[in-house]
């Protein structure tokens, strides 16, 4: 199936909430919304003709112009050997979308790590804590306004000026 | 003034500081600490071609039975915390080197927000060797400037450093 027709068997599913398909790119996207991830996700994986049993890589992408931050779902399909991208955008100030821990039980440790990173609430994850970043660590470090602390636990973020020009 | 050596062949004299410090110099054991790509060099060093054990220095896989901490990689503040509970853990008399870029300053990955910028605001380090990552023969020399340092120390004379730091 090319791209063009995984979308459109997406949309035959589940017609509400998916749209902003994207082929002219490496990796074809379409774009749900976020009350719809749940519903989509698995309708990419049960449906016969998709079969995407394998979330590849879950991500997020911060973009402060357009006040949202993009969740990002890689899916491949070992049946078909098919691959695509489902994109949702969360608002920034609140952002909050469901768990597709229940679809995929690989999406538990690539949301914590967008929790971590991002600050995205996965509504309905079993155990949403921090997993690269230490636990009392402040802020998420991958948001464009993300502001470096002072000194973390005693220890001075200050950097040596060797070339003052390149530093801060 | 030197002490006339009557038995040249068989007697050797010394004095104590002299003797204590060469036997301590002589055994740097280091603990096995790489944290990112300098542990390949570390463990090149190691190796049968540059051959550290040929100075004594052997590596520990415990802070407790180790000398010297040979800090080679990046050091990121959740490991820093651990690195400070195991230099605590080693035993007086004890020394680092800091192996590289990354543990001088930061190196590479120093605008990084999760990267300590320099194992020195941890812990006290007696020698920076610089490089990305350094050759054997560069940690080879930060050794052999820690056995200077080692055979510089007075330790039975009163007031000096090194007696007050004990």
């Amino acid at each position: 199936m090319t791209a063009k027709e995984i979308y459109e068997r997406v949309r035959e599913l589940c017609p509400d909430g998916v749209g902003g398909f994207d082929e002219e790119v490496p990796e074809p996207f379409f774009k749900v919304e976020p009350a719809r991830i749940q519903e989509v996700c698995k309708a990419l994986r049960d449906d016969d003709a998709l079969k995407f049993h394998v979330l590849s890589d879950l991500t997020a992408v911060d973009l402060p112009k357009e006040n949202v931050i993009q969740v990002v779902y890689h899916l491949y399909s070992y049946d078909s050997r098919q691959q695509i991208v489902v994109k949702v955008d969360v608002d920034r100030d609140a952002a909050r979308i469901a768990t597709v821990e229940d679809v995929w039980k690989v999406a538990n440790w690539f949301e914590r790590e967008v929790f971590d990173l991002f600050g995205v609430l996965f509504e309905g994850h079993s155990d949403l804590r921090r997993i690269l970043l230490p636990e009392d660590w402040v802020g998420y470090p991958l948001r464009k306004d993300f502001v470096e602390q002072e000194e973390y636990d005693g220890i001075s973020t200050e950097r040596a000026p060797l070339v003052p020009e390149n530093l801060r | 003034m030197p002490i006339t050596n009557s038995l040249p062949e068989t007697v050797f004299t010394t004095r104590v500081d002299d003797l204590l410090n060469w036997g301590r110099a002589s055994s740097q054991w280091y603990m096995l600490f790489g944290l990112a790509c300098c542990a390949i060099e570390l463990m090149q060093t190691g190796g049968p071609r540059a051959d550290l054990d040929r100075f004594g220095c052997v590596p520990r896989a415990t802070p407790r039975q180790s000398d010297l901490m040979i800090v080679a990689g990046t050091l990121t503040y959740k490991m820093a915390k651990r690195t400070r509970l195991l230099y605590d853990q080693m035993p007086d008399p004890k020394y680092v080197i800091s192996m590289g870029s990354c543990s001088n300053c930061g190196g590479l990955f120093q605008m990084a927000y999760s990267v300590c910028k320099g194992v020195d605001k941890i812990v006290p380090v007696d020698v920076y060797v610089p490089g990305c990552p350094p050759r054997p023969e560069a940690l080879t020399e930060g050794l052999l400037r820690i056995q200077d340092k080692v055979m510089r120390e007075r330790w039975l004379v009163k007031g000096s450093a090194a007696a007050e730091a004990r």
